[in-house]
């Protein structure tokens, strides 16, 4: 065991990227830019709208995945937490001419707090009793958002005035008017939430969020406050939620409370789970089966109820064969596939060149 | 130096600690004594998972009992677990890092520190593997270093040779008999392994249902009567 006492050495250990590290880089890098400025050219206006869904959603998954995969909370909410920044950013844009980022910024840390306002009770529990309540919060906010409705440009703290007869559009910001544009700038915004909760993960608050689902014991005895990291989490998620729920409002100008019924916190669940809650693809996996599968049955004329059922047999497979998810599965079963054929080749050519 | 007095524990009926007091002097003391004693209790309460009933435990000085649990962390005390808790999902680097950016150095020269602990330990495998691809005995060395990271002043470590070859096990006495000069910190080191303790310890004291029942130099705790009675019985 001591033979290689000196490998670990400062010295020696300069951080350099590994080949896989940069091959991922790259990918990442490829399929970025594929998707910022191809898709726009490739895909119809309605798929654009799609995407734009996608990048909104993922930054939904994203929130949801670090509060299950990172910290191990089971959140039933997370759809309510959405309609709270939507809302928020919706009355902040008809009643301000602020910038739509700055916009974004204040529905972010508005749905923060009131995440945190439904943490910090909520944070003494855990597993199925969390998740309960998280989801008769959600089921509460609806009720709340029934009543006081969107902000559709009326007056006052609510913004809402029944009796209008034309209601104006929640705005957009100018360098995104288009529907490729605005996909574009939701893209630009889904990349920057991915950044901030990659920042989280590979530094301290990520290393402390591992222990305490690992092991709480292990955490306190390595002077982790568990309390206060799992309050960030909750922060953190509410505050990508909310900013997610701003981007929204742009996206579909006009907001109804229908469109945020309790129900889908719990898809919401189901797809995180079954993209995967340990990597950051995961999220964007399982944003394209919330968003982006519906919109490919509903134009092939398939009703999108079938969906409800693939999901729950889809996360039966994922709790059963991958707990990783879909991210971490498919990639290795391609890998397998490619190795096994690669085999068969190398036999096949092997066996020619006998023959010749 | 840690000076334990009239320290009781109970869960509901059952007494774990019974008014135990003792002195840890220096360097590395062992804590020995049957299943159900009271060692890992003991720890515990030094760690701050359990509440004792009555009694004090002042460490260097300091009123150890009073302070928040995730905070004796900061103040100095480490420790080790019976199931060896490495994190699995982090680097050999992180598990480590993320004991010292939780110590009193804080942030400052944080990577030549966590280094010198994972050489400290003599952890044959690269700071960078991730815990999962481990085996037990490098899963025990990262907790070792865990431990020794960030200047402690207290190191536990609860039966660290649990399910260790013997190669390993020797191997780890040399790291643990080496940790109060390393980093200064008073060392105690709960193991049923005896040959470890007497390798590893100068001083050790026995303790038998919750109650403390021999302590002094090694040697003679090991050859005392009534140590020799609470293990083997009474003929």
């Amino acid at each position: 065991m001591r033979a290689t006492l000196e490998r670990a050495s400062p010295a020696r250990i300069a951080r350099r990227p590994t080949r896989a590290q940069l091959i991922k880089a790259g990918v990442t890098t490829g399929l970025l830019l594929f998707a910022f400025f191809a898709l726009p050219a490739l895909l119809s206006l309605y798929y654009i709208d799609t995407m734009t869904q996608v990048a909104v959603y993922s930054m939904v998954t994203l929130a949801l995945g670090l509060l299950v995969g990172r910290v191990g909370l089971f959140s039933l909410g997370q759809a309510a937490v959405l309609a709270i920044g939507a809302w928020a950013a919706a009355r902040l844009l008809f009643a301000t001419t602020q910038p739509y980022p700055l916009v974004l910024l204040e529905a972010g840390l508005i749905t923060m707090v009131a995440g945190l306002l439904i943490g910090l009770p909520a944070l003494r529990l855990r597993g199925l009793y969390l998740a309960l309540i998280t989801l008769m919060l959600a089921g509460a906010i609806t009720v709340v958002l029934a009543t006081v409705n969107f902000p559709n440009g009326g007056h006052g703290f609510l913004g809402y005035n029944g009796g209008l007869l034309h209601i104006p559009p929640i705005r957009r910001p100018s360098i995104a008017a288009s529907d490729p544009a605005y996909y574009r700038y939701s893209m630009v915004v889904a990349i920057l939430m991915f950044g901030l909760v990659l920042a989280h993960i590979k530094t301290r608050p990520g290393r402390a969020w591992a222990a305490i689902r690992q092991s709480e014991p292990a955490a306190l005895a390595a002077g982790i406050n568990i309390w206060f990291y799992k309050l960030w989490a909750f922060a953190l998620a509410s505050f990508i939620t909310g900013v997610a729920g701003g981007v929204l409002a742009g996206a579909i100008h006009y907001l109804y409370s229908i469109n945020f019924p309790t129900q889908d916190s719990i898809t919401l669940l189901a797809v995180t789970l079954m993209g995967g809650v340990f990597s950051l693809w995961g999220a964007v996996v399982a944003a394209l089966l919330y968003q982006f599968l519906p919109a490919l049955l509903n134009n092939w004329g398939v009703s999108a109820d079938w969906l409800t059922i693939l999901f729950g047999l889809g996360v039966l497979q994922v709790l059963t064969t991958a707990p990783a998810g879909l991210a971490d599965q498919v990639p290795r079963d391609l890998r397998r596939l490619g190795n096994l054929l690669g085999r068969r080749l190398r036999r096949g050519s092997a066996r020619g060149g006998d023959t010749s | 130096m840690i000076e334990v007095d009239g320290l009781t524990v109970r869960y509901g009926g059952v007494t774990s600690l019974d008014a135990m007091s003792l002195t840890f002097e220096q360097g590395t003391c062992g804590l020995i004594g049957p299943n159900g004693a009271g060692k890992t209790t003991f720890f515990n309460v030094l760690s701050g998972f359990v509440r004792p009933a009555a009694g004090t435990v002042r460490a260097f000085g300091t009123d150890l009992l009073s302070m928040a649990h995730y905070r004796r962390a900061r103040w100095g005390v480490r420790r080790t677990f019976q199931t060896e808790q490495a994190i699995e999902e982090l680097s050999v680097f992180d598990n480590v890092a993320m004991v010292h950016e939780h110590s009193r150095l804080g942030g400052a020269s944080r990577r030549g520190d966590v280094l010198d602990a994972i050489t400290f330990t003599g952890l044959d495998a690269t700071p960078e593997a991730p815990v999962r691809t481990l085996g037990a005995g490098q899963r025990r060395l990262v907790e070792v270093a865990r431990a020794v990271v960030g200047r402690p002043r207290l190191v536990l470590l609860d039966e660290p040779a649990a399910g260790l070859p013997d190669e390993e096990t020797s191997h780890l006495a040399e790291v643990i008999k080496r940790i109060p000069e390393h980093t200064g910190a008073l060392t105690i080191l709960v193991d049923h392994d005896m040959s470890l303790v007497s390798a590893c310890c100068a001083t050790t004291a026995v303790l038998d249902f919750g109650k403390l029942i021999a302590s002094g130099p090694t040697a003679a705790v090991l050859r005392d009567d009534a140590v020799v009675r609470a293990y083997l019985g009474v003929a």
